[in-house]
């Protein structure tokens, strides 16, 4: 293991301390919310926890194209890495959107469109990679995992728009408009810190991934397989 | 080699449109019509005696000087509105802490005989925007109505009216 210096090393420690900065601001700087006080707070990890989710989900949708045009492992290797980190802030928006509720709307749950949607996103993206687990070989399973990806990503779309195309409970997007300067610069910095995390997350499992097909590549000779084919029977 | 590139490819697209179709259906299908998270009081009202006894949600702003605790504070009494139509409320249940005049909420629970909206579940919505204290703090109807679904709906077919 060499231990160079790697270009996402950076870029994590970058994430890591615009997080510190933007949560810094964001709890001591800010201006507590008018009527739901510190308890609004919340917003500056949740939602930008909520657009990157969205934003990997897109990145591993394009790759999931990239990766069946392709076919080359490296492209299965970031689509997989982008659904991975993708569920990891789709989990951690639900649950800081489940304490935020309580607070606000006085419950931890509830059915409404947008939160019924975001629950059916992270499962719909566990099932991608479940379904990847069960297949053995790298070529079908790169296959699977894209065209699985391709038809989760259906639900990202409909996460965003559903406030707006339905009745909910959980209000409509923000905009600069809506949300005080003050509050704005701290949600910015906090996107931007996850951002950079993620894709230093991402980066770390492209390797592994990579690692791990070719240790498998020297274990057992991959062998050419057709999708349907039973040449590995 | 190349017809199993193709078939891949011809799967990608395969996918694509299957997602794209799934969306669409979703998006145009007109599934809000018959899939209401909630009524808008208009609505509940326009439905009379139909509606008593069913489980149902009902969406709208807390009606300002409405509120009304009961002397042994067990009880509470307020009126929900979209400015045209009002119902009453009778709950039991203690509200958040968010819970004020003018506020949208969404209750969910049935009429009964009297013509009162019972409910055990009382949930407050938060409208998109967030200000420091002392901003903005004009509460117009108006503006708080458009926390509410409904009246982006009304606003919507307005101006699709308008064009």
């Amino acid at each position: 293991m060499t231990r160079q210096f790697k270009w996402d090393s950076g870029l994590g420690l970058l994430g890591l301390l615009l997080l510190f900065v933007g949560s810094y601001i964001g709890l001591f700087v800010a201006p507590a919310e008018r009527y739901m006080g510190e308890t609004q707070r919340i917003m500056y990890v949740h939602v930008p926890c909520a657009w990157n989710a969205m934003l990997l989900y897109t990145l591993a949708f394009i790759f999931a194209i990239v990766s069946l045009w392709t076919h080359r492992p490296k492209w299965d290797a970031v689509t997989t890495a982008a659904v991975e980190v993708g569920i990891v802030l789709n989990a951690l928006l639900l649950v800081q959107g489940s304490i935020w509720a309580r607070a606000t709307w006085g419950v931890w749950w509830d059915w409404d469109v947008r939160l019924t949607t975001s629950l059916i996103m992270v499962l719909l993206f566990a099932g991608v990679l479940a379904l990847r687990s069960f297949v053995h070989d790298a070529g079908r399973r790169a296959t699977w995992t894209a065209i699985a990806t391709i038809v989760a990503f259906v639900d990202v779309p409909l996460v965003y728009f559903c406030v707006r195309w339905w009745r909910s409970l959980h209000q409509v997007q923000s905009t600069p408009d809506t949300v005080a300067p003050m509050m704005v610069v701290p949600l910015r910095i906090n996107a931007f810190a996850i951002l950079f995390l993620a894709i230093w997350m991402m980066a770390q499992r492209v390797r592994v991934e990579l690692a791990r097909r070719a240790q498998d590549q020297v274990a057992e000779p991959e062998r050419i397989a057709p999708i349907g084919g039973s040449t590995n029977a | 080699m190349s017809s199993e590139r193709n078939r891949r490819r011809i799967l990608a697209v395969a996918a694509i449109m299957v997602a794209a179709g799934v969306l669409a259906f979703l998006a145009f299908g007109g599934i809000g019509e018959n899939l209401v998270y909630y009524w808008s009081p208009t609505e509940l009202q326009a439905s009379g005696e139909q509606a008593q006894g069913a489980t149902i949600r009902l969406g709208g702003l807390v009606e300002p000087g409405s509120i009304q605790h009961s002397e042994d504070g067990l009880t509470l009494k307020f009126a929900v509105t979209d400015g045209e139509a009002s119902i009453p409320i009778n709950t039991t249940s203690v509200p958040p802490a968010m819970f004020r005049e003018g506020v949208g909420v969404v209750v969910e629970g049935s009429v009964n005989r009297a013509g009162e909206f019972e409910t055990q579940r009382l949930l407050v919505k938060h409208d998109n925007q967030y200000q420091a204290p002392g901003e903005g703090e004009s509460l117009d109807m108006a503006e708080m109505m458009k926390s509410m679904q409904f009246e982006m709906e009304k606003q919507d077919k307005e101006k699709e009216s308008a064009e």
